[in-house]
């Protein structure tokens, strides 16, 4: 099986870190993932801006740059579902039936990680070792668009060390909704500021999510609230071990 | 109703306004809390809830897809029941008909059931113009009406006011419609739903005409069907000697047993119950029981916009349960007055733009980006409206209908970052751009300020500075 | 054009690029299998709306009924009713006379277990739809083999050419903070009468 990393661009410009971790913990799992250095972006942004033609180029490079390969895997919920439920209206626009025919293709082999890790490798016990207090926040696209249901925590349960707390409303939305937090940036920050709440509440040391994007947003505000609570990406967590500790 | 939707601003502007309501964010965070929980409770008993979604969906699309059709079986049934039938292409049209019809049997005043299509064409302010009162009975209508204020909830219009709030415009007002409220008034749930059973009695006892809406109204036998709690549907429906009832194109469902998915899935949608106190059906006149003389004004409004959106069109199978309102983060902390519309919520952010078109004015157009697109509306809309599918379409409309003027930053914005992400190369460009600056902020992990637009994000939150080497970069160097 | 025309015209054009098959509705909603004892389930989940809910044998409603709406209330009752109940019978009397009765004793078409739900279809015993709204109290007898599994064995059991009334539990509102209060405009108290055969 020839598996792709489908890095992000905001994990790429922001958070090389996550991409690593998911390099690190696919080869400790036996898969060898190629990065395909064409990738760029999932077009999101400027799909949810309603600006179908400028996501056109985006979802040319990224049927380009993953043609040929069986998986694509991503550390985003957001841009899995972006990719998965998106990129067909983006070529229609586009009026290109091949570029229709390229998503057709390359749309449904992508998987956000946890749907990778248990769907397709099968594995629940990936070996990790995090001994912290742990608050899990279900991101909205994760859980509704594409329905990881309780892979994530499946995962989370069996790393050595971690005690995961109940996040209270953890499905409710942080309030990051991509553009959505400059557009009506008091409404994303009041929903912001309620999840921060939340999180603070558990007591937890770390914030676990399957988005970057969305925990940027929750982040900022715990940071800026100088709560203590530091947040981290999932793929983070389950490519720790004791060895690199 | 003196209060008014017109000149209302934009989305992010009225939101800002009333988030710093902090009466109005306590009072519908315990409200829409409340519901919420109640619904997913006697959701969560019915073992085939998708199946009946699925049904419901598909006997709305059936109905619709052949609307031209179903709307002349229904024109034929309800003649058939002794029913006069009209149709209003917009709001003035058909507000001049009831208006017609009240002052043909002379009356002062009208009784009026809960109504989201009266509501939507201002037919009390049009029938005030004629002399007529429009008396509105729903206990949370009478709450906004007497206040003079506006709806903010399509099931609970009075959703922003707590029993406080609702004991003040009791007394202060009560007196100046009908009926005072009684001495010593408490703001006990009960005690102020005994003052509106009080004052709207002698409303009811003398009332000559009433005008409802209709949930639903079948094509096959002419039946009108009014869901409600209190008894005032009841009253107005069953009482004076004549009806007349507004209804939306879309609210036609071609049989009488389709019913048997409906009346499952609005209840529980909407109340959070098994089944709503009172639900009342009528195929027309009825001898010896009821009003006499029955009008049905059959109204488009945009609806027929609507329609022609091949993605839009599914916002047309809505039964105005109002459960997305209830799930929604957005709608629970603005409220529903942001909205600008007695469409408010995630249905009304994407019905007004669809009823009234884009592009036109910026209000309507802010509409569709009032929502994170988290998914949670259409989890629970039970006839499976894709709210966040169709706020993605609007989107695109409003941008494609600014399209050829002068481009915002905006859009300036998206055609650079649609240039950039075209390429890889591009991108690394800018990632190696993005490294320089964070050698130039010397080590610091966060940003704390930065000026407009980055102020925007930087308000609350602090911004992660990127890292010398983005993780291309370092794939690079490992090679 | 008229409006009637211009509206249907705009429909059609509307309906241009629109898929002409329709949708098969798939009715498994309505194979459901039926509550095991429908009447205890109707009695239960009566009551969970505040209703007063009794069984009884039919020999017992003239003391039940009486008990219910005290000595000095004045009961109305439809045409055609038909237990021995003491009370006026409906003559066609005015709204505003109807509301001198403090209690109006009906019958009722059919019953729905898994809602808790009454249904009128105001024939004879159960009387013209004002009888049942008026007057404060309503008392409703329902034989035991009235009561229908669930919403659509109802539906189809019912006649859309007869005006009905379905009623689950007393008048209510929620409108006052999502609070639910018994008793608006209809009646405020609500007994039901469950008739077990002999």
């Amino acid at each position: 099986m020839k598996v792709a990393l489908m890095v992000t661009c905001v994990n790429d410009v922001l958070f090389p870190g996550t991409g690593a971790a998911v390099v690190r913990l696919l080869e400790r799992l036996g898969v060898e993932v190629d990065f395909p250095g064409a990738q760029t972006c999932c077009a999101q942004p400027m799909v949810n801006t309603g600006y179908l033609d400028e996501a056109v180029p985006a979802v040319r490079a990224f049927v380009d740059a993953f043609a040929g390969y069986d998986a694509v895997v991503t550390p985003s919920g957001s841009c899995a579902g972006s990719v998965r439920h998106q990129h067909a209206i983006v070529a229609r626009r586009s009026g290109d039936p091949g570029l229709a025919a390229a998503v057709a293709r390359t749309s449904p082999r992508t998987h956000e990680l946890t749907e990778f890790l248990v769907d397709v490798l099968g594995v629940e016990d990936v070996g990790a070792y995090f001994p912290h207090t742990v608050a899990y926040h279900p991101t909205c696209h994760s859980l509704r668009m594409l329905g990881v249901g309780d892979r994530p925590t499946r995962l989370l349960r069996a790393v050595r060390g971690l005690r995961l707390v109940d996040l209270p409303a953890a499905d409710q939305c942080c309030g990051f909704g991509g553009t959505f937090a400059l557009k009506n940036a008091d409404t994303s920050i009041a929903m912001g500021a309620d999840k921060a709440r939340h999180v603070r509440s558990t007591g937890a040391e770390v914030l676990v999510a399957g988005d970057n994007s969305c925990l940027m947003h929750i982040g900022g505000v715990l940071s800026r609230q100088r709560a203590g609570t530091r947040v981290a990406h999932l793929a983070e967590v389950l490519a720790s071990t004791e060895e690199q500790r | 109703m003196s209060g008014t939707f017109l000149g209302m601003p934009p989305f992010p502007v009225a939101a800002r306004a009333a988030l710093a309501d902090t009466q109005l964010r306590h009072n519908l965070a315990h409200a829409t809390g409340t519901i919420r929980a109640k619904r997913a409770d006697v959701v969560a008993e019915v073992d085939n809830w998708e199946e009946l979604r699925v049904a419901g969906a598909a006997i709305k699309d059936n109905a619709l897809r052949s609307l031209d059709a179903t709307l002349l079986r229904l024109e034929k049934s309800l003649q058939d029941n002794g029913v006069t039938v009209h149709w209003a292409r917009d709001a003035a049209e058909a507000c001049s008909i009831v208006a017609a019809v009240a002052l043909s049997h002379g009356v002062d005043e009208v009784v009026k059931v809960k109504s989201m299509a009266t509501q939507e064409i201002g037919l009390n302010e049009a029938l005030a113009e004629h002399g007529v009162a429009a008396w509105e009975t729903d206990l949370a209508e009478l709450i906004v009406q007497l206040g003079d204020d506006l709806p903010s909830h399509i099931l609970v219009p009075a959703i922003h006011r707590n029993r406080a709030e609702i004991r003040e415009v009791f007394r202060d007002r009560m007196a100046g419609a009908g009926k005072a409220a009684p001495d010593g008034l408490s703001d006990e749930p009960a005690d102020l739903a005994a003052a509106a059973r009080a004052h709207l009695r002698e409303k009811f006892l003398r009332a000559k005409v009433a005008v409802s809406g209709a949930n639903f109204a079948v094509a096959e036998t002419g039946t009108l069907v009014v869901v409600e709690s209190e008894g005032n549907g009841r009253m107005c429906l069953t009482l004076p000697e004549v009806l007349v009832s507004v209804v939306g194109i879309e609210k036609v469902v071609p049989t009488w047993t389709d019913l048997d998915v409906f009346f499952q899935l609005l209840p529980r949608s909407s109340t959070g119950e098994r089944m709503n106190p009172y639900t009342s059906t009528w195929s027309g006149v009825a001898p010896g029981d009821g009003p006499r003389e029955m009008h049905v004004v059959l109204l488009d409004n945009g609806r027929t916009r609507v329609l022609a959106d091949e993605v839009g069109r599914q916002t047309l199978r809505c039964i105005r349960c109002s459960a997305c309102l209830n799930v929604c983060p957005v709608y629970e902390r603005t409220g529903g007055h942001a909205y600008g519309s007695v469409y408010p919520g995630p249905i009304g952010a994407i019905l007004n733009p669809l009823m009234k078109g884009v592009g036109d004015d910026a209000q309507t157009d802010s509409l569709p980006y009032a929502s994170t697109l988290c998914g949670a509306c259409f989890e629970v809309c039970p006839v499976r409206i894709d709210i966040p599918e169709v706020l993605v379409h609007l989107r695109s409309r409003v941008v494609d209908a600014h399209r050829p003027g002068p481009p915002s930053a905006e859009a300036l914005a998206m055609r650079a970052a649609g240039w950039v992400f075209g390429r890889a190369r591009r991108l690394g460009a800018v990632e190696r751009a993005a490294g320089l600056l964070s050698r130039a902020l010397r080590g610091r992990r966060s940003l704390r300020w930065l000026p407009w637009p980055g102020s925007l994000w930087t308000g609350a939150r602090d911004l992660p500075v990127p890292p010398r080497r983005a993780f291309r970069r370092l794939r690079s160097e490992r090679r | 054009m008229t409006a009637r025309d211009e509206i249907l015209a705009a429909v059609r054009r509307a309906l241009a690029d629109a898929e002409p098959t329709h949708a098969q509705v798939s009715r498994a909603y309505r194979d459901t299998p039926p509550p095991p004892d429908p009447v205890a389930l109707f009695v239960e989940r009566a009551a969970e709306y505040r209703a007063h809910v009794v069984r009884c044998a039919e020999a017992d409603v003239p003391a039940i009924v009486a008990a219910a709406v005290g000595p000095t209330a004045r009961v109305l009752l439809p045409p055609g009713f038909p237990y021995p109940v003491a009370g006026q019978v409906d003559t066609g009397e005015t709204a505003t006379r109807l509301d001198d009765f403090d209690a109006v004793v009906t019958t009722a078409a059919l019953a729905i277990a898994t809602t808790g739900t009454l249904v009128l279809d105001h024939g004879p015993g159960q009387g013209r739809r004002a009888l049942t709204l008026v007057p404060d109290t309503h008392l409703c007898l329902v034989r035991a083999d009235q009561v229908v599994a669930d919403v659509p064995a109802a539906v189809a059991a019912l006649d859309p050419a007869r005006p009905q009334t379905w009623i689950s539990g007393p008048s209510a509102t929620s409108d006052i903070e999502l609070t639910r209060v018994e008793g608006v405009h209809g009646p405020r108290t609500l007994h039901i009468l469950v008739i077990d055969p002999a």
